[in-house]
């Protein structure tokens, strides 16, 4: 079975003015496009493959490419239309199990932010910052990955990108103006879905 | 004698004069940004001048500060624990200095030395462990392009064998294994605006602009 590029859910320009639409085309038709004929690749050669030796020297492309493929994926979804630029509900937080979860964490969502871009700031290389639920607590955590790493310690809620294609265009080597715009299309509704799927729906 | 509004203006550099001079007597030197030695504009068309400026003034000055502020927290610490605290940031940004100004150097204009390979000792080794320069750059490329996430690419010199190898380091690690001949910056920021995702045109493009004689010296140096 192939891994196929899902569709983005809005237009290429639907994100601007925090991203634009020249980044979105590129890191959707390019950049992701590229994980998944890989994946595709690299799943390929691993089911021909006959000896360990040969599927343990396959695992690196599994990962990067594999990785890319889930981050990206989630990312997509994870984004919407900015309800400051009267496009889309992005960046508004309502009322419910999300909100109540950043709170008893953080206090408030505004200081959940801070710490998510200085955690995400802090990446020495390329990866991703994270908004992860742990299964085990039943707290909300922020984590990173490096590279193209999935998540696998938390139950992915919000994902950015802080891999430099992912803003460079737009917003040059200052991460942090990229990372304080980028809270205004995050698609807060995707993000108590996954909430509310991890915690089996159970009071955190 | 000055005035109290003119002393106290003064204050904060003559703090910082000092506490450079007690870092200086316990050997730690500050890092600064070397200079380019070309105009910022000089490698076009292969590299723009924007991706020059931003690359040196930006990212490598940002470097060089980091570096700069570990390096200070390193000389105050006391205890073990956080010494290893701070190795990360001292590696990622004494790397990321160590990297960049290796790789300034590395460049040249295309109408100056760029791009130009001679005969001497560093074709040679080429030739030798190569078998031409086209076969190195190939080799170089594929390898660099393949670094899953950033990092760097080189033509490192292998004391040991006394070979040359192509050889990749992640992020802003040092190349430590191998002396360095030639480095290639893989990070996006090194590319992208002139680039986008296409970095085989850029590995490309940057070997008219490679410094030769530079990659030569530093092999004749490794080899005594």
């Amino acid at each position: 079975m192939s891994n196929t590029l899902p569709p983005l859910p809005y237009a290429y320009n639907a994100l601007e003015p925090y991203i634009n639409e020249q980044i979105m085309t590129l890191h959707h038709t390019k950049h992701h496009q590229t994980y998944v004929n890989a994946l595709n690749a690299a799943e390929a050669a691993y089911a021909k493959a006959s000896t360990p030796k040969e599927r343990i020297a396959l695992q690196a492309a599994l990962k990067f490419n594999g990785g890319g493929h889930i981050n990206h994926s989630l990312f997509w979804k994870n984004l919407a239309p900015s309800a400051a630029a009267g496009k889309g509900n992005g960046g508004v937080l309502k009322d419910g199990p999300l909100k109540s979860a950043i709170e008893q964490v953080w206090g408030s969502l505004d200081a959940l932010k801070k710490e998510f871009n200085t955690a995400t700031l802090g990446i020495q290389g390329s990866g991703w910052g994270w908004l992860g639920y742990n299964t085990q607590t039943k707290r909300l955590e922020i984590a990173t990955t490096p590279n193209q790493d999935p998540l696998l310690s938390l139950v992915p809620i919000i994902g950015v990108d802080i891999w430099e294609h992912a803003f460079y265009l737009q917003y040059l080597n200052v991460k942090p103006d990229y990372l304080n715009a980028i809270w205004n299309v995050i698609n807060f509704e995707e993000a108590e879905a996954r909430l509310v799927e991890a915690s089996g729906n159970s009071k955190l | 004698m000055l005035s109290f509004a003119a002393r106290n203006a003064l204050k904060p550099n003559v703090c910082r004069a000092f506490a450079a001079s007690a870092r200086q007597v316990r050997g730690i030197q500050t890092a600064s940004l070397p200079p380019l030695p070309y105009a910022y504009d000089a490698l076009e068309p292969h590299i723009s001048g924007e991706i020059m400026k931003l690359h040196h003034q930006k990212h490598h000055q940002t470097y060089v500060n980091g570096l700069n502020a570990a390096e200070e927290a390193y000389s105050k610490t006391t205890s073990v624990k956080e010494q290893i605290a701070l190795q990360a940031a001292i590696k990622f940004n004494g790397g990321g200095h160590i990297n960049h100004s290796l790789f300034w150097k590395n460049l040249a204009p295309a109408n100056e030395d760029g791009g130009k390979l001679v005969d001497g000792p560093l074709k040679q080794a080429i030739e030798r462990d190569f078998g031409s320069v086209e076969a190195l750059k190939k080799q170089f490329n594929a390898t660099t392009a393949a670094i899953q996430g950033s990092g760097w690419g080189w033509l490192g010199f292998n004391t040991g064998n006394k070979k040359l190898e192509v050889v990749t380091t992640s992020n802003q690690d040092p190349l430590i294994s191998h002396v360095p001949i030639i480095g290639v910056d893989i990070w996006e920021h090194a590319f992208y605006l002139q680039y986008k995702n296409v970095k085989p045109d850029y590995l490309n493009a940057i070997w008219n602009v490679i410094n030769f004689k530079e990659a030569e010296k530093r092999l004749v140096e490794a080899s005594k």
